[in-house]
Order: structure tokens, then C-alpha cells, then sequence
């Protein structure tokens, strides 16, 4: 893959969600070396709940602002009102600060200077110590904006660690979809491990991730969780992957093991290493390793 | 009625639960795709598409022969979406977010705004069902203005079934905002229950009323119905794992129509909303 800096970093992510990202990235944690890791999916983070961090340092992450209107020196002009494409003033001048864009348009224009503009805090950042290796992880405020902002940090924070810490690798769970925050999550990655499933909606969100991948020209391979659900299907996306050129690296078969060792806190490697699931999971572990 | 469908995680069967519903309520009802980074529910509801628009956004245009490089736009943007540089005024349209501000700042008239394509939006039906969705170009990265797209199809006076995205920011606000009930898909798991209760987070934040469906649910641990007895917040439905229902998902198929009894569980599901939501 692409030649660059020593530190190299592989982001798992999938377009449709529940395929089961988290816990492959989880099952990776337990099989690789020098490795930091990276909780990109701060709307949903989960890999802390069966990693179990202790954290180091935590940061304020601040982001993007939101206007207040100060009633008592406002004259209800409507101009703010008029300007606000989003409308998010109300009638009574209040600023509804989930509909606020953060544009400072009402601001900027406000003839009396009532409108504040603070900056916001909209999450968290963390490093974190975890059984397996360093760990950053993050929390965006519910409800909030700027989850592409707080990728990006979570990111750089890691690649900062990694090399503090003479670390080669980073191994990043990324968020669904693919819009913002996975875009903030892959750009400038040395590989993307896609995780799909044998379903036409698998297929369908694999598809747009693949386009993803290609606009982006970020090497890809593919890997099919539940494979056994429908092997049909299975079959159809292993040719689709082929035909784009991408490798596929591997099938997961459905395991109840999965869900069993994230009750247990535990990566499926932890909770047994035996099981077909598991060996199927070090199968594509060494086929990525070999590539990265 | 307005009916939300969300979840915190992803993949715990929004997509199933929305496409079901709206198949087994069919005649008066709507079902609005607003997962438009990943748009599903066609797959399963295959609508005669009747009509279909691309989707833009507006964004400055900068007239070079008028502008006087005061640089105001570049001081109002808060988005990094329009910048001067040296004699020239370089715009970035994926960060523009539409504001208009650099447009009204603009003292020489030398900016207009231009559409900027981001995504489809269809129109369709089958049988009874209407139907939209919006599906993001790939490579777009806002996701909010489409949304809000797909939205202007609701029609007060009818039931409307909008299928959300998963996590629990700006998209999936925009997308359950004004709902009269949430419906927060499950399922019993860590990772299951750790999402769930962001997705509370947001439905407590907007004050709609929601109760949970909890999807696979013989997998798992209890700690989910714990939180729910908890929190008051009611089990609308379970779902249990069977390779039956998996393999008619993986194939496009609904439950309704595969598996006997379960458009009858899907009405049952929508009266028991009735009676929380407190309309119909």
C-alpha cells in the first residue's frame, strides 16, 4: 500500500451499520502488535465497552458557535429573523440552539449588536490506556454538530500517540454511512477494511462505500460477516468486490459468540479463540497484516 | 401522525421496522426515507418511482469583474467556504452550508448563488404507499439539507412513517424533529443498550414521546428490559432471531408478506403507538 510516514493505519467501516465493525475491530486489538487504537464513531462509540479503557488525559473538544440573542438590549427588527436561513429564530427572538447553523449571518447583521456568538463545547476526547494497547476515543455531545471535526482530532490524536510511543500501527473503528463523519474518517488512510453482509442492503451500502474508497483512491478490501445467512448473496458480493478489484480477505460465519463475548466484555478472540468465528477473524487479521 | 423511526447503533433494523409498518398500515400512509447516506427502504418497498429531482444546494458564484477583494465574505464565512487570495476569490462548495451570508455581505453585488447538485430525491408509490427518499451523491459529506428534502413531503392529516439514520447527531435530529412518537430499535446487547440510551438522550432533548422495539431479542443479555423498566420507557415489540426472518431481510422481502402473523403484530405495534402518542 501507499508509501508514507512508518505509521501506518487501517480503518474498519462498512456504509450499512451492524455489521459488525466494533467487534472485528475489537478481535483485530487482541491479534496485532505496536498498534494504537482509534474510536472514530463518536455519534455511537462503542469499542470502549469491551475494551474497558482507563483514561490517561481528557480534552474539551470545542467546535463551530451558536448565536444568543440578548433580549434586553434587542429591538425586534426581524432583521436576524429575515436573514436566518434556518429559521432558527423564533418569533419571540429566542435562538432554538438545534435548529442554530452556527453561519453568525444573524450577527454579523444585527444593527444593535445583540446577538453573542460563544464558542461551543460539543465532546469529548480521550487517551486511554486499555488491556491491548493505547487507546483514543471520543464523545460527541447528543445532539451535537462537528462529528467530521472530532474524527479528524480523534485521528490526529492517534497517529500523535502512535508516534510518541514508537507504534506502527493504528487500527480505527469507523462510523456508518457515508457522508461526513467517514469521509473525516478515511482521508489519508493507508488501507479501509469494508465489513458487509449477505444482504441486498448490505450490498447496496457496500456499493457506495466502494465509490467511496475509489473517489478517494484509498486501498479497500472487503470481508463478509453472517456469510452463512445467505450464501447466495455471499457469493454475489465476493464477485462484485472482485470485479472493482478489491480482495476479498475473508468470510465470518453467523456466531451467537460474538454477541456472548461482548456481553462478557470480552473480544471474540478472548472469549474463544477456538471458535469458527475467531478463526475466521485471525484469517483475514493475516491477510490485512500481510498487505498493510 | 408523525411516527420516527431511530436507533443510536446502526443495523439493529430501523429499515425493517419501517418498511413493515408502512406496508402492514398500506392506504393513508407515508414513508419517507431520511437515511440518505444510506437509503434502504426502497429495496424492500420496490415503489413505481413518478417523479424524481437532483437535489441542490446553493452556493456563491463570485462575479471577478465586480469584486474589490474587500474580503467580507471571507470574514463572515464561518465554514472556511469562500476565500481571497491574492487577486482572486477561491470558493470551496463542499463546505459552503448555504447560509447566504457571503451573498448579503458582498458591498459590490459580485456574488450570486448558483445550485450545486448533492443528491436525488424521489417520489413514488406502491399499492396505497407513498414513498420518498433522497440518496446522497457519494463524496457529499452534508447530509442535513436533503434531508430536510425528503421531510417537505410530510402532509399534516396523514400518517407519516420517516425512517431515520443511525448515531445521534445533527442527521438524526433533523430527521425526528417534530414527530409525535420515536420508535428506538434495539437490540439486547452492550453495544445495543449503550446506543440506545443516546438515542433517549435525543428524544428526551426534543420531549417526543418513544418507546422501544427490540430486534434479535433472544440474543443477548436482559440489561435492556432493565433500562426500559427503569426509565418507564414502554416494549412495544420484540423481535426474536430466527434464520427464517434473516434470510427473508437478506433477500429484500418483508415480513408482512413472508411470514404469517406478522402484518398482524405490525398493526398491533402501531396501535399500542396510538395509545402512547395519544392521536392517531
Amino acid at each position: 500500500m501507499r508509501e508514507k510516514a512508518d505509521v501506518k493505519e487501517l480503518i474498519v467501516i462498512s456504509g450499512k451499520g451492524g455489521t459488525g465493525k466494533t467487534s472485528l475491530l475489537g478481535a483485530f486489538a487482541s491479534l496485532a502488535e505496536n498498534k494504537v487504537l482509534c474510536d472514530a464513531d463518536v455519534d455511537a462509540a462503542d469499542l470502549y465497552l469491551i475494551l474497558e479503557p482507563e483514561i490517561k488525559d481528557r480534552q474539551d473538544f470545542k467546535e463551530g458557535h451558536k448565536a444568543v440573542i440578548d433580549k434586553d438590549t434587542c429591538t425586534e427588527c426581524g432583521r436576524c429573523r429575515e436573514l436566518c436561513r434556518f429559521h432558527a429564530i423564533s418569533p419571540e427572538f429566542e435562538v432554538d440552539p438545534i435548529d442554530c447553523e452556527g453561519c453568525g449571518v444573524c450577527v454579523y447583521f444585527c444593527p444593535v449588536e445583540a446577538i453573542a456568538f460563544p464558542l461551543k463545547t460539543c465532546g469529548e476526547l480521550f487517551v486511554s490506556d486499555t488491556r491491548v494497547g493505547p487507546m483514543v476515543h471520543a464523545r460527541l455531545g447528543i445532539a451535537e454538530d462537528n462529528s467530521g471535526k472530532l474524527v479528524t482530532l480523534a485521528r490526529q490524536q492517534a497517529r500523535k500517540l502512535a508516534k510518541d510511543k514508537g507504534l506502527n500501527l493504528i487500527l480505527t473503528d469507523g462510523p456508518p454511512g457515508v457522508a461526513c463523519p467517514v469521509i473525516a474518517s478515511i482521508t489519508g488512510a493507508d488501507g479501509v477494511l469494508i465489513v458487509t453482509e449477505p444482504t441486498l442492503s448490505g450490498h447496496h451500502d457496500m456499493d457506495r462505500v466502494v465509490e467511496l474508497t475509489n473517489h478517494f483512491e484509498i486501498p479497500a478490501a472487503v470481508c463478509i460477516n453472517k456469510y452463512d445467512l445467505n450464501r447466495n448473496m455471499t457469493e454475489t458480493i465476493e464477485e462484485y468486490a472482485r470485479d472493482k478489484g478489491l480482495p476479498v480477505v475473508g468470510r465470518i460465519p453467523f456466531d451467537p459468540s460474538f454477541t456472548e463475548a461482548m456481553v462478557q466484555k470480552q473480544t471474540i478472540i478472548e472469549y474463544d479463540a477456538s471458535c469458527n468465528a475467531a478463526q475466521a477473524v485471525q484469517g483475514i487479521w493475516e491477510r490485512l497484516r500481510s498487505t498493510l | 401522525m408523525i411516527i420516527s423511526i431511530a436507533s443510536g447503533k446502526g443495523g439493529t433494523g430501523k429499515t425493517t421496522i419501517a418498511t413493515n409498518l408502512a406496508v402492514a398500515m398500506a392506504h393513508e400512509v407515508k414513508l419517507l426515507d431520511c437515511d440518505v447516506e444510506e437509503p434502504n427502504d426502497h429495496i424492500f418497498i420496490q415503489p413505481r418511482i413518478t417523479y424524481t429531482e437532483e437535489f441542490g444546494l446553493k452556493v456563491p458564484q463570485v462575479d471577478m469583474g465586480k469584486c474589490s477583494l474587500c474580503g467580507r465574505c471571507q470574514e463572515i464565512c464561518q465554514f472556511k467556504a469562500i476565500v481571497v487570495v491574492g487577486k482572486s476569490v477561491l470558493t470551496f462548495p463542499e463546505l459552503c452550508h448555504s447560509c447566504g451570508g457571503c451573498f448579503e455581505v458582498c458591498p459590490e453585488g459580485a456574488i450570486t448563488e448558483v445550485d450545486r447538485a448533492m443528491g436525488i430525491f424521489e417520489r413514488g408509490a406502491r399499492d396505497g404507499l407513498q414513498f420518498a427518499y433522497g440518496s446522497l451523491y457519494v463524496g457529499q459529506v452534508m447530509a442535513v439539507p436533503l434531508i430536510e428534502r425528503v421531510r417537505a413531503e410530510i402532509e399534516s392529516g396523514m400518517l407519516t412513517i420517516i425512517d431515520a439514520p443511525p448515531g445521534t447527531s445533527c442527521p438524526v435530529i433533523s430527521s425526528v424533529k417534530g414527530s409525535d412518537f420515536v420508535i428506538l430499535v434495539t437490540e439486547p446487547t452492550p453495544f445495543g443498550l449503550n446506543d440506545l440510551k443516546l438515542a433517549v438522550g435525543i428524544v428526551k432533548i426534543l420531549d417526543i414521546p418513544h418507546g422501544i422495539v427490540i430486534n434479535r431479542s433472544d440474543l443477548g443479555d436482559d440489561k435492556v428490559k432493565e433500562y426500559a423498566k427503569e426509565e418507564g420507557i414502554p416494549i412495544l415489540m420484540e423481535i426474536p432471531f430466527s434464520r427464517q426472518i434473516a434470510e427473508a431481510y437478506s433477500r429484500g422481502k418483508l415480513l408482512v408478506e413472508e411470514i404469517p402473523g406478522w402484518k398482524e403484530r405490525f398493526i398491533h405495534l402501531y396501535e399500542r403507538i396510538v395509545d402512547y402518542a395519544g392521536k392517531s
